[in-house]
């Protein structure tokens, strides 16, 4: 099981949870893995082609998925997956 | 301006740290924003010793801002944000001068204002200003000390001038209208803005004083629930729009920007 880091922005999806456990061969898989869990996070990370979008980013142990394989990246049990989206704001 | 050698002065402490007579020859300072972070980072910069601090924010003080917005008070609202500030930070720290502009900051008005200050710090509260602010940057060669504040997290990174890397090589494009958290339902925790514009103030007066930048090329992401300061690192994206080996961003254009979808 490789660990998720979820940002204070996203966990309303994962019921307040900081870190999720998902299993997956590659990022991409961990993502669709995550989603069977946690409805509703997906769209957040991913836009409708399945792309990560360009306001978020991936890390696979603290490095950039866009200079790893990105989606196909492979990850391990042991691996710390961070998703780190864009914030802005707050009234 | 001189100031007797042996009585106490409002700076002695920090004059201990960076040495007598530096708060003197510091550089201009522009801080986007007078709300949750300009705020702090506005304090932060004066009690480091910068006395020429540029604000500027088209916003007017509400009641809703004050349990962040710590240079608003209840007799302030109403009136704009940067008279505010300027008021109150005048007021604490005499050898101050706050150059105010009650003005949104755009890619109309963005390039005139940074290329006039050493230093930027961004304390927008919206993805379109904190664009602007950092294509500007990187195009007048300024670095830009960023923040942002939402719920029980923040987070802080420093583009050094000219970018490589910048805000962009890590969020490459503007989240859409509607994607996210709008800002009614997001909220803020009232500390999170002043520990994230306080350590945008700490950060920008080390640039002033000609150092190094502490979080360049590192986005550090501070939680207040499980009291966390996170970092990752990251790197110049050869691809990047405004700071790239081809860039697409030569000048700023309005239409690159958007709707501002939220406001202070």
């Amino acid at each position: 099981m490789a660990t998720i880091r979820i940002p204070t922005p996203l966990r309303k999806l994962t019921q307040g949870k900081e870190e999720i456990t998902a299993t997956g061969a590659t990022v991409g898989a961990l993502i669709a893995s995550v989603e069977a869990q946690y409805p509703g996070l997906k769209e957040r990370i991913c836009d409708d082609a399945g792309q990560v979008r360009r306001f978020v980013n991936i890390f696979a142990n603290d490095e950039d998925i866009r200079f790893l394989k990105g989606l196909e990246t492979p990850v391990k049990d042991s691996d710390e997956i961070s998703i780190v989206p864009a914030i802005a704001g707050g009234r | 301006m001189s100031e007797p050698a042996s009585a106490p002065t409002l700076l002695d402490r920090a004059s201990a740290i960076i040495g007598p007579g530096v708060a003197a020859s510091l550089p201009p300072v522009l801080i986007i924003g007078a709300g949750g972070l300009g705020c702090p980072a506005a304090f932060a910069l004066a009690a480091a010793g910068a006395r020429d601090i540029t604000v500027v924010d088209d916003d007017l003080v509400d009641a809703t801002n004050l349990h962040r917005q710590i240079l608003h008070g209840e007799a302030d609202i109403g009136i704009h944000k940067v008279e505010s500030l300027a008021h109150a930070l005048e007021r604490r720290f005499p050898r101050v001068r706050v150059t105010t502009h009650a003005a949104r900051f755009d890619a109309a008005n963005a390039i005139a204002l940074v290329s006039a200050h050493a230093v930027v710090v961004d304390g927008s509260d919206n993805f379109a200003t904190k664009f602007v602010a950092n294509d500007a940057c990187v195009l007048a060669r300024r670095p830009l000390v960023h923040g942002a504040a939402v719920g029980t997290g923040g987070q802080l990174l420093t583009v050094p001038a000219g970018g490589q890397p910048c805000y962009r090589c890590l969020f490459e494009e503007l989240p859409p209208p509607g994607v996210g958290p709008s800002c009614a339902e997001a909220g803020v925790l009232g500390p999170v803005p002043g520990v994230i514009g306080s350590l945008q103030g700490a950060e920008a007066a080390r640039l002033l004083r000609g150092e190094n930048p502490a979080f360049a090329g590192r986005l550090v992401q501070y939680d207040s629930v499980g009291m966390t300061v996170r970092a990752v690192r990251f790197n110049p994206n050869p691809t990047c729009a405004v700071c790239g080996a081809a860039p697409r961003i030569r000048a700023l254009d309005a239409a690159d920007y958007g709707e501002v979808a939220c406001r202070t």
